[in-house]
């Protein structure tokens, strides 16, 4: 019995759920006391007695009855982070190479779904469509947003990268930027080509924009809408299956292997170029699923939508130590809380002389702050100084 | 086939350059030009004539000191006088020269050090905002909400430290550049090279969102007007009196203002030339090269390695500074919109299709890029959009169906994207490479000297 349904699988399913759990309650729980703290210590100044004379509150119950819908946010946000963060990790597991393009990919995933759900709605098919009907067809785009964004990510390597696979470090790296602004412009052109503007609005369909009551404290009722719920469920349901995929199949054990030793493990038979495209099909994959989730989360989606969730993305992976599965989702849970908190408290606290406008900032400041201080990032073993 | 043009091509330079026929040659090459940017000033052939003719000054091999009253001329007497015939060609020169500055700075950075940086421009738009603050009226706006009336207001300074400011911009770019070169101490490669980005944009999102709580930037908004430096009293005149009757009108204002920031523009990237040029004969320069082959040996040699790329970052830095400032008050705006990522890679694709750490390689670059940028596109477009205007058909396809969107001016981003790509892949030393990573090259064993030279041959 051990050996067929084995400790392992099983393990590799449960394990990242309680991960999960763990890094979002952990977040959750550390961001809210650190909040609480400072309202404590921001009592009776001049933000206090704003909000005071404002909305009748002081600023501790302000923030306390905040939280809960600014930790569901983070929450949200930070799923779709790590989905796309564990593109980049899943390439710089086995290439050492930041795979700047992965941004676009993401875009392109974005707009192969959202194009997709488009034209079902022209077609007539979205229309007062039923609950089943609302989630196959979603889930059709979805898997269409991944297909096109895997497809892409393995033709942008075999184009661009794998030609370059022994230069120097650098040279693939600018290769990649070059491609992350093409694709850009190509995404613009072809949507500007076909429907004359370049930016693209999802159609409403479904009962994606209703509430639903989760719990109510103090005195307010907490909400989620559908759309961040199915967000969730849907990055959840993406990073295990990865998980599943890279810790307990035998692809998952030639991803490694590669990721390890690239010679040996050609040596010990396996198709280094096959594992490389199926590393840059997956992330890709991922990223173009997160990307249908973006569209559907905000709804409208243009040819340089990839570029700052990328870069923070990009920051969740390094956060998390990149090349590690488990610290790209740490990494992604952790920046989204920050963002989320940093949008809902930075304004109030500072008076407004801050606002939620910083809170891309933030994510450029904590890169640059991990790289500096802790390279190998939360979770990563020391990586050493890799020229 | 290749080998054919190759040996075409020396024979060719072989004639050009025997006897004296280098003089002969580059002025007639340069009269020929002028006449033709003279006579129909809107033909680009004929700019780009003159532009050949110009550089020709450079690549025939005659008399130094001739050369050099040569190159006087044109800068000095023939440009301001063709560009004031016609002002657009003016401005396509001194957005050559600012991109050239830039370049050069950026390539003490990427191709003499080999440390990659994707926010350049930050220091670009450390030099244009610091100008653009104390030259403008924002000092005195501190306290007040994004405005675009300024109305009443008195001006900070007096125009005329905008020189001052010049030497000012080089030293508070430099100090940014060291800051933001701190992280070299901890990080390499692509690592620093994300930093850079990061940092780029923590400065656009500043100049962005600085108007709360005091007004610094003026927001998205920008800040305008800036002091341009007061016209010397009866400098117009003098330029009319001498050389009106060969530009055929009259020079306003305006133009005076062109031809002056294009000579300012053209001694600072002058200054910047020998600048790069004695650093990378230097004993610094050599250090450069060693560090960014291998920082290891470099180190077991006795080069600090630590004090050189900060070094690296500190120059490369100010000239951008000085650029800045001068790009501030030429504009008399800025905005963060100047001051992209786009941009900063802009810059980066020239310094690589020149080719890294080549100063002749980043200048011509710098030109290709910005003429591509602002002349070659645009002419193409207003092409497009003439051909849709006209019955013209094309193997039975009527242009008038083009598509409004199919703009080449607005895809830059696609131009460069490729061109970093096909470079990279094809001829990563760039189209002319430096003659010392050249050697270099050829004489490397295995690895990346290998994959260098595969790439040379292909």
């Amino acid at each position: 019995m051990k050996k067929i349904m084995g400790a392992g699988p099983l393990r590799e399913i449960v394990m990242p759920i309680f991960q999960m759990a763990i890094f979002v309650v952990g977040a959750g729980v550390l961001c809210s006391v650190i909040m609480m703290i400072l309202a404590v210590l921001c009592r009776g100044s001049g933000a206090d007695h704003l909000l005071q004379s404002t909305q009748g509150v002081g600023i501790f119950t302000y923030t306390v009855s905040n939280l809960p819908q600014v930790l569901i946010d983070g929450m949200t946000i930070g799923f779709v982070y790590a989905a796309i963060a564990l593109g980049y990790t899943m390439v710089y597991g086995v290439l050492q190479f930041i795979n700047f393009a992965h941004s676009e990919i993401f875009a392109i995933g974005a707009f192969a779904g959202v194009e997709s759900l488009i034209a079902l709605n022209t077609a007539g098919k979205l229309a007062g469509v039923g609950a089943m009907g609302t989630y196959t067809y979603f889930g059709l785009a979805l898997l269409i947003g991944m297909a096109a964004a895997g497809g892409m990510a393995v033709f942008v390597e075999r184009v661009a990268y794998r030609p370059l696979r022994n230069s120097p470090k650098l040279v693939p790296l600018i290769s990649a930027i070059g491609v992350s602004f093409a694709l850009q412009d190509i995404i613009r052109l072809t949507e500007s080509l076909t429907t004359g503007q370049f930016f693209r609005v999802i159609p409403t369909f479904g009962n994606f924009d209703n509430r639903i009551p989760l719990f109510s404290f103090s005195g307010k009722p907490i909400e989620i809408t559908v759309k961040s719920f199915v967000v969730i469920v849907i990055a959840v349901a993406m990073l295990v299956a990865l998980n599943y995929l890279v810790k307990a199949t035998k692809v998952g054990k030639a991803i490694r292997a590669v990721s390890q030793d690239q010679n040996t493990a050609a040596l010990m038979g396996i198709g280094v170029n096959g594992i490389i495209s199926l590393c840059f099909l997956v992330g890709g994959a991922l990223g173009g699923a997160a990307g249908v989730l973006w569209g559907l989360k905000f709804t409208r989606i243009d040819p340089f939508v990839g570029f700052v969730p990328g870069i923070k993305a990009f920051a969740a992976a390094v956060l998390g130590g990149i090349g590690n599965l488990t610290g790209a989702l740490l990494g992604g849970i952790v920046l989204g809380m920050i963002e989320s908190f940093a949008g809902a408290y930075l304004g109030i606290f500072t008076q407004g002389a801050f606002g939620a406008e910083y809170k891309d900032m933030l994510a450029y400041l904590i890169l640059i702050l991990v790289i500096i201080f802790r390279p190998h990032g939360l979770l990563g073993e020391n990586i050493g100084q890799k020229a | 086939m290749i080998k054919q043009i190759q040996h075409v091509y020396r024979q060719l330079f072989e004639f050009v350059n025997k006897g004296k026929n280098p003089y002969f040659f580059s002025i007639g090459l340069i009269v020929v030009g002028s006449l033709a940017v003279y006579s129909s000033p809107q033909s680009i052939p004929g700019f780009l004539l003159f532009l050949f003719a110009a550089s020709s000054i450079y690549w025939l091999k005659m008399n130094r000191a001739i050369q050099l009253a040569l190159a006087v001329f044109v800068a000095v007497i023939l440009i301001p006088i063709l560009g004031a015939r016609n002002v657009f060609y003016l401005e396509v020169i001194f957005q050559i020269a600012v991109f050239s500055a830039l370049a050069l700075g950026l390539n003490i950075v990427v191709g003499f050090s080999g440390l990659l940086n994707f926010g350049y421009m930050a220091f670009y738009a450390v030099g244009a905002y610091l100008w653009g603050f104390f030259g403008s009226q924002q000092p005195y706006l501190l306290h007040s909400t994004v405005t675009t009336v300024t109305k009443g207001v008195p001006f900070f300074m007096a125009p005329d430290w905008w020189y001052l400011f010049i030497f000012i911009g080089v030293i508070i770019a430099a100090i940014a550049g060291l800051i933001l070169g701190l992280p070299v101490l901890r990080v390499r490669g692509d690592y620093l090279a994300i930093i850079t980005l990061a940092f780029g944009e923590t400065i656009r999102q500043l100049a962005n969102n600085l108007d709360k709580p005091w007004n610094f930037t003026n927001g998205p908004q920008g800040i305008t007007p800036i002091q341009r430096p007061t016209m010397p009293g009866g400098v117009l005149t003098m330029f009319n009196n001498v050389f009106g009757g060969i530009v055929g009108h009259p020079i306003t204002v305006n133009q005076a203002y062109n031809i002056l920031f294009y000579i300012v523009a053209l001694l600072v990237v002058i200054s910047v030339i020998i600048v790069t040029y004695r650093l990378d004969d230097s004993k610094v320069g050599r250090a450069w090269t060693a560090v960014r082959e291998d920082e290891l040996s470099a180190g077991a040699m006795g080069i600090n390695a630590n004090k050189l790329k900060l070094g690296a970052f500190f120059v490369g830095a100010s000239f951008a500074g000085a650029m800045g400032v001068l790009f501030a008050a030429s504009r008399t705006f800025v905005s963060p919109e100047t001051f992209t990522f786009l941009q900063s890679v802009g810059v980066l694709t020239m310094v690589i299709l020149g080719g890294l750490g080549s100063i002749t390689g980043v200048i011509v670059g710098a030109t290709l890029v910005t003429l591509l940028n602002i002349q070659v596109l645009q002419s193409f477009s207003l092409y497009l959009g003439q051909l849709r205007q006209s019955d013209a058909a094309f193997l039975g396809f009527h242009w008038k169906n083009l598509s409004n969107q199919i703009d080449p001016a607005k895809y830059q981003r696609l131009i460069f994207g490729i061109v970093l790509v096909i470079m990279m892949i094809y001829r990563p030393s760039g189209i002319l490479p430096a003659a010392r990573r050249q050697r270099e090259l050829k004489g490397a064993g295995e690895g990346e000297g290998d994959e260098a030279k595969g790439a040379e041959r292909g």
